[in-house]
């Protein structure tokens, strides 16, 4: 299936397989187990039965996703040794502590918890309860922030000597963790993380609310997810603008390559709006352009001069096509996203967020685009820092393990196999309690026996107050 | 002086050591699972560890990141070298993974993810015992990087500490059913145990005869001090935890039985430590050269003195929440 391919680029598109199949799962369970949280602690301030109810339903959608994300994200650590070994030996000494913290403070906690919030109300009682399910949402928070470090580094590496046999070494910690681009990319991955939740629980309340407007948790779901959008879009935005300033600063090769610029610009430059990249003859052709205003957004002046990849030695630039469009595609998703919180204000304050047919229409349309925008978003990044994996020092060609083309594709053959199937059937699973109504009461759904002897009364008379529904969802 | 290298090797042994013992017998009740009599017994052993496998299963990131951190020379030589086993295990992972929610949300396809369990669990656990053996055996290295074939670890050894490992992960999956449960499921497992134990410590015997054939250094070590202090004593504790596991098993009890398992792993680990050290990867990789720089050390030893112990401490929290004998009406899902 892969003959011809060398060792080098199957290992590369096994790693940008796995890892864009783990990011989907971590970008929505960072949101949900915030959202989770949230849920619960307004359910025990507030005794609104709707949060519990809505707490519930997500609970087992998150344990679901979350399983995914945990085992797709196993395999990205160890693929770190089998595939890119001589990377592994050169920067471990720096990204390797970064990732011992990672599974200390944040993957530890996550399981440890994971557990008591899942099955343990009853057990624990509420505050416990609380406490755990916090826990889980501050070690999903934790885990993108450690590993937002380390590839922050690799974008923008500091704080670092290189030692004999060539290895980085550690000088300064601090520079090391809170390198340059740090601070941007955490910022706008949990926004990115948060928004795609918001999108994923707007969608799904839209959809129930096409049902029957009179679903109160589908009620309360879609306007959270709205209130969550409408300010976290714009938001995003602006980070994005800043991140992207930052990272002219740090990586102008790749900022040229996302703008389309392969010409200098003595005197403003353009933005492109759309246009076909070609590489061969290195321009974009039928580009749709508005004079300067790439300037504008990058130095804050309409007449800076701006370099293009002319400038760039070729063999250090990235490739241009792919940064082009998967910006583009986050952008406009970007600003969709904002289109969207802002028809919901506009529908809310006219009184009609629950009877706005279109906009529940929308909202399920934009449910799956976070994702895509997330991807996207990486795939600039990734791509962008090619063709060397810690920027400007080490090259991707000479990061290889030593592997044989052929194991590589017979492990890249069975990934995309395994992946399919059991992710596929788990988005399949997803996507149908999803499609189910949280408002309905799940015991008398039971698979299984009635149940005789609860640990508190209230177990029997309440079934919202079960963690424990066996609810059938038969095909 | 204060070699923080080898302060690493034992916090990396521990780490493996934890993974070994907590997920040994979370995978040990997949491999039964098929043996279960009923969705009940079945709902009983899964639900047995559904709280708590994350936790376990998170230590074998904490062996590989840690690897990683401390020792990269060592992960990057590792890793290629046992390719496929590390693969393979991997992707198994993944079945028995995602088993524990899938199961509960289909009824048509249950059957399919009962048999990811099983396979899952059988699978990670083959090649874990492959991964060890081939380790035994010893890894080529040159320039830095792995320089063997890519059967390499593939021998008559390796796949009889492959099925050593099967055996043995079985014997804690049962002991930890016995001690979760009660009625005809415990009694199937106390049949079973004893027959798994039975054949634990035969692997044990056929093993430790054949290491020392797998590199004459093996046998130096056990020789020589301090590893002959331990030769003397070795056997007799293994005894001991024998005799532990079957009268415990005789005698009904629930928990001496689990105990004498887990006791039994831990002393061939400190065996499998003897015979590699001063190696972290035999035959020539010492502790000292495969080391990260002592900056790196010392800023991934400061969490971890002040983490592991946090982290010890809520897992038995959890492990208290959910102490006592699964109700089989009980589950979450
Ligand atoms: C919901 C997701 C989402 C949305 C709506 C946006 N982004 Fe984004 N973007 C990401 C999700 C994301 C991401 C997945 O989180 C990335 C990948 C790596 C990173 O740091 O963030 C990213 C990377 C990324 C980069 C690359 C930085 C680098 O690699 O150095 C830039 C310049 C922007 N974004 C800018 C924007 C702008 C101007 C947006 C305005 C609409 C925008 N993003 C919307
Ligand atoms: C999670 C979201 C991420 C996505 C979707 C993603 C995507 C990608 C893609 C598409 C490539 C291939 C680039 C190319 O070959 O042109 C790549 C390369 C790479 N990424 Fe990421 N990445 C992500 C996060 C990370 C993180 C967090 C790290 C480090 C901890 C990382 C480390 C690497 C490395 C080492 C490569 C080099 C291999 C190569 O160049 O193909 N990635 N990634
Ligand atoms: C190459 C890069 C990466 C590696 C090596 C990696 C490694 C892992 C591992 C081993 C797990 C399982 C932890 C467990 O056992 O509980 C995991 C889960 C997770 N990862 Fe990644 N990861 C990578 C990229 C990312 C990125 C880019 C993010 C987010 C920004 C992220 C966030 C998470 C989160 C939140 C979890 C918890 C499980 C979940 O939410 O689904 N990871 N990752």
């Amino acid at each position: 299936m892969f003959d011809g391919f060398t060792a080098e680029t199957l290992a590369r598109m096994q790693f940008a397989f796995t890892i864009s199949f783990h990011i989907i799962f971590p970008a929505f369970s960072i949101g949900v187990a915030s959202y989770l949280a949230v849920l619960n602690g307004l359910w025990l301030w507030s005794k609104d039965r709707t949060y519990l109810t809505l707490f519930n339903y997500w609970k087992k959608i998150f344990a679901v996703a979350f399983g995914m994300g945990v085992v797709s994200g196993i395999v990205m650590s160890y693929q770190f040794g089998t595939n890119w070994a001589v990377f592994a030996d050169k920067t471990g000494p720096i990204l390797g502590p970064l990732m011992a913290y990672e599974v200390l403070s944040a993957f530890f906690l996550e399981a440890g918890f994971l557990g008591i919030m899942l099955f343990g109300r009853e057990r624990v009682g509420d505050k416990l309860h609380m406490f755990a399910t916090a826990m889980v949402a501050i070690g999903t928070l934790m885990s993108a922030t450690w590993i937002l470090s380390v590839n922050s580094w690799m974008q923008t590496p500091a704080g670092y000597g290189i030692n004999e046999i060539g290895q980085f070494v550690p000088e300064d910690w601090w520079q090391i963790v809170f390198n340059p681009s740090f601070p941007y990319r955490l910022v706008h991955m949990v926004l990115a993380a948060y928004l795609t939740t918001a999108l994923v629980v707007g969608g799904v309340g839209g959809l129930h609310l096409l049902r029957s407007t009179d679903d109160a948790p589908a009620r309360r779901m879609f306007s959270m997810a709205m209130w969550m959008l409408i300010v976290v879009a714009p938001l995003q935005i602006l980070a994005g603008d800043f991140h992207g300033i930052n990272t002219l600063e740090h990586q102008p090769a790749k900022v040229m390559a996302m703008e389309g610029h392969y010409d200098s610009h003595p005197d403003g430059a353009p933005l492109i709006l759309f246009g076909i990249p070609n590489p061969q003859e290195r321009r974009i052709d039928y580009a749709v352009q508005i004079p300067n205003l790439s300037s504008l957004i990058l130095k804050h002046d309409l007449y800076a001069p701006l370099d293009g990849l002319d400038t760039i030695p070729d063999e250090d630039e990235p490739p241009v096509a792919i940064l082009f469009w998967s910006f583009r595609v986050m952008v406009g998703l970007g600003f969709a996203m904002l289109g969207l919180g802002g028809w919901s204000l506009w529908r809310r304050m006219r009184g009609q967020l629950y009877a706005s047919p279109m906009l529940h229409r929308a909202a399920i349309v934009m449910g799956p685009m976070g994702f895509v925008a997330v991807l996207a978003g990486w795939i600039t990044t990734e791509v962008g820092r090619q063709p060397f994996t810690v920027y400007g020092l080490l090259r991707t060609s000479d990061s290889l393990a030593p592997v044989a083309a052929p194991a590589v594709a017979a492990s890249l053959v069975a990934f995309i196999v395994v992946y399919f199937f059991v992710f596929g059937a788990g988005t399949f699973y997803l996507l149908r309690m999803m499609n189910q109504t949280a408002s309905i009461p799940h015991l008398g759904l039971n698979e299984g026996p009635i149940r005789t002897a609860g640990i508190t009364p209230i177990m029997q008379t309440d079934p919202d107050s079960i963690p424990a529904n066996k609810e059938s969802n038969d095909v | 002086m204060f070699e923080l290298s080898f302060i690493w090797a034992g916090i990396i042994a521990f780490a493996v050591l934890t993974y070994v013992i907590l997920d040994g017998f979370d995978l040990g009740i997949g491999i039964l699972f098929p043996f279960a009599n009923g969705e009940q017994e079945k709902a009983a052993m899964m639900n047995s560890i559904a709280p708590i496998w994350d936790g376990n299963e998170t230590w074998l990131v904490l062996g590989g990141g840690g690897l990683f951190a401390v020792f990269p020379l060592a992960y990057a030589v590792i890793m290629p070298a046992l390719y496929m086993p590390i693969i393979l295990m991997l992707l198994a992972l993944i079945f028995r993974g995602v088993a524990f929610e899938y199961r509960w949300r289909t009824t048509r396809w249950k059957p399919v993810w009962d048999v990811a369990f099983f396979g899952g669990s059988f699978v990670a656990a083959f090649m874990q015992g492959i991964a060890l053996g081939a380790l035994v055996q010893g890894i080529e290295i040159a320039d830095r990087a792995y320089a063997g074939g890519w059967w390499d670890w593939l021998s008559i050894f390796s796949l009889l500490t492959g099925l050593a490992v099967v055996v043995g992960y079985s014997l804690l999956g049962a002991t930890w059913i016995i001690l979760k449960t009660e009625g005809s499921l415990q009694r199937q497992m106390r049949i079973y145990a004893w027959w798994l134990g039975a054949g634990t410590l035969g692997f044990i015997g056929i093993v430790s005869i054949m290491t020392p054939f797998q590199d004459p250094e093996y046998f130096q070590r056990w020789l020589n001090l301090p590893g002959s202090a331990l030769s003397v004593i070795m056997p007799g504790a293994v005894l001991a935890a024998a005799w532990g596991l079957f009268t415990g098993l005789n005698a009904g009890k629930d928990a001496q039985p689990f105990l004498s398992a887990l006791s039994l792993f831990v002393l061939c680990f400190v065996g499998i430590g003897i015979s590699f050290y001063p190696n972290i990867v035999p035959p020539g990789l010492t502790i000292v050269d495969a080391a990260a720089p002592d900056s790196s050390l010392r800023f991934a030893l400061v969490g971890t003195v002040v983490l592991v112990p946090l982290i010890l401490g809520y897992t038995a929290y959890a492990y208290w929440v959910f102490r006592g004998k699964i109700d089989p009406e009980e589950g979450y899902h």
